[in-house]
């Protein structure tokens, strides 16, 4: 499996973002997008989500049928979880919706994010730290090569960025391939690092 | 299969938990259906004339109330991004959500024609035609619908939006519900003609609708 990024540009109501962004990641690659803000980081993750189209250049996942986004877990800025769910139903629709229905990965991912003995209380009264992690909680109910992470570690405190860094690294050790944004560092090794904006 | 099945049960929930938008078309109807009796006095026989299309007009305003929910909500709290990466096609992710919506407030607003229409002191035969003509067309109401919520979809406050671009298109579905109500009970020539119209812009409306909608929804995502 290939996530190939072929000389991407990408514009946002009439303002070049960015030009030229090619990258090729395999198997258990990590990619950390950096850069200051309104460099284009979301909008980048969002091409390769399938949301935006490109104004040039194109996405492809080599090695797996389909549209690439098909393949892809996209964790953003937005809480992604009905506030009016309980923690248990949003990510039990996650597991029937996106994961063929593996309802046991509901309990691991519970345990893994430190959200067991949350699992009965609406999602809207989480704090947000909470919040973001009932949306990473996702990427292990579901099982999916490629996540796309949009600032990760935001909000979250300095336990769960370390889960956080264990999770992404067991990701690719298991062969997944992660594209994450961020400002700080996630505590990943073996990654490479795409600057963007800033002349580059 | 079991996807659809997911979101649409989802959606289900959602709108049984919150309960708001349920209860607004609920009570939206109720209050227009039993203030139009209040401004046109006591005339019996002048009530149970416009009863039909009273109910009708009721009920297309009443659904109006709650479209623009059926994908805003969604893109705002970021699932829709979640729902656009799954495995279902957007046409049928927008046919699962207007089906919620059919079922979760169109539905009940059919089921309660009949009662209020005992304020607009409807013929008894009325009842059964009424809620026949309500269950056929009231499909196209919710599709409809969930095509003006896609199209509006990035806009702040997009309420009235959709109303301005629907209300003309819900023009043909209460020509023929009305019409086929009148049909249906005329003692000189009952025909279903009008109810066979109606059937066929349902039909066709749930097999367009989604494709469309499919597409705006694709639009408003990037």
């Amino acid at each position: 499996m290939r996530l190939v990024a072929d000389q991407l540009s990408a514009a946002r109501s009439g303002r070049t973002l960015f030009t030229g962004v090619s990258f090729a990641l395999a198997d258990g690659d990590g990619l950390l997008l950096t850069g200051p803000n309104g460099s284009g980081k979301t909008t980048l993750l969002r091409v390769l989500a399938g949301f935006l189209a490109p104004s040039a250049g194109a996405v492809s996942l080599e090695g797996q049928e389909g549209e690439p986004g098909e393949h892809c877990h996209f964790v953003g800025h937005l809480p992604q979880s009905k506030a009016g769910l309980s923690v248990r139903d949003n990510l039990d629709f996650d597991a029937r919706f996106l994961g063929g229905g593996q309802m046991n990965r509901v309990d691991t991912a519970l345990a893994e994010l430190g959200l067991a003995g949350l699992e009965d209380i609406r999602a809207g009264y989480l704090s947000a730290g909470q919040r973001r992690r009932l949306a990473l909680a996702r990427l292990l109910v579901a099982n999916r090569p490629v996540w796309l992470l949009d600032e990760p570690s935001v909000s979250l405190d300095q336990a769960s960025v370390d889960v956080l860094a264990r999770l992404i690294a067991a990701h690719r050790q298991a062969g997944g391939i992660v594209v994450a944004a961020t400002h700080v560092p996630l505590g990943l090794t073996g990654t490479t690092s795409l600057r963007l904006g800033g002349g580059s | 299969m079991s996807a659809f099945l997911a979101l649409v049960s989802r959606d289900l929930r959602i709108a049984f938990k919150d309960g708001g938008a349920i209860g607004i078309a609920l009570g939206f109807y109720l209050v227009v259906v039993a203030i139009v009796p209040i401004g046109l006095g006591p005339d019996l026989n002048l009530l149970s004339r416009i009863g039909p299309g009273l109910l009708w007009v009721a009920l297309l305003l009443s659904a109006l109330l709650s479209v623009d929910r059926i994908f805003h909500n969604d893109l705002e709290d970021g699932t829709l991004e979640v729902i656009a990466l799954g495995p279902l096609p957007l046409e049928l992710v927008a046919t699962a959500k207007a089906l919620a919506h059919w079922l979760s407030t169109a539905l009940p607003l059919v089921l309660l024609a009949p009662i209020l229409g005992l304020l607009l002191n409807l013929e008894a035969g009325a009842y059964p035609a009424i809620v026949l003509t309500m269950l056929i067309g009231s499909p196209a109401v919710s599709f409809l619908g969930a095509l003006g919520a896609a199209l509006t979809l990035g806009l702040r406050r997009g309420g009235l939006l959709v109303a301005l671009l629907i209300l003309p298109l819900y023009v043909p579905i209460l020509i023929f519900g009305v019409a086929s109500v009148d049909r249906m009970l005329s003692a000189l020539e009952p025909s279903s003609q009008p109810l066979l119209i109606l059937a066929a812009l349902a039909i066709a409306t749930v097999v367009l609708v989604p494709l469309a909608a499919a597409q705006a929804l694709r639009v408003n995502l990037g």
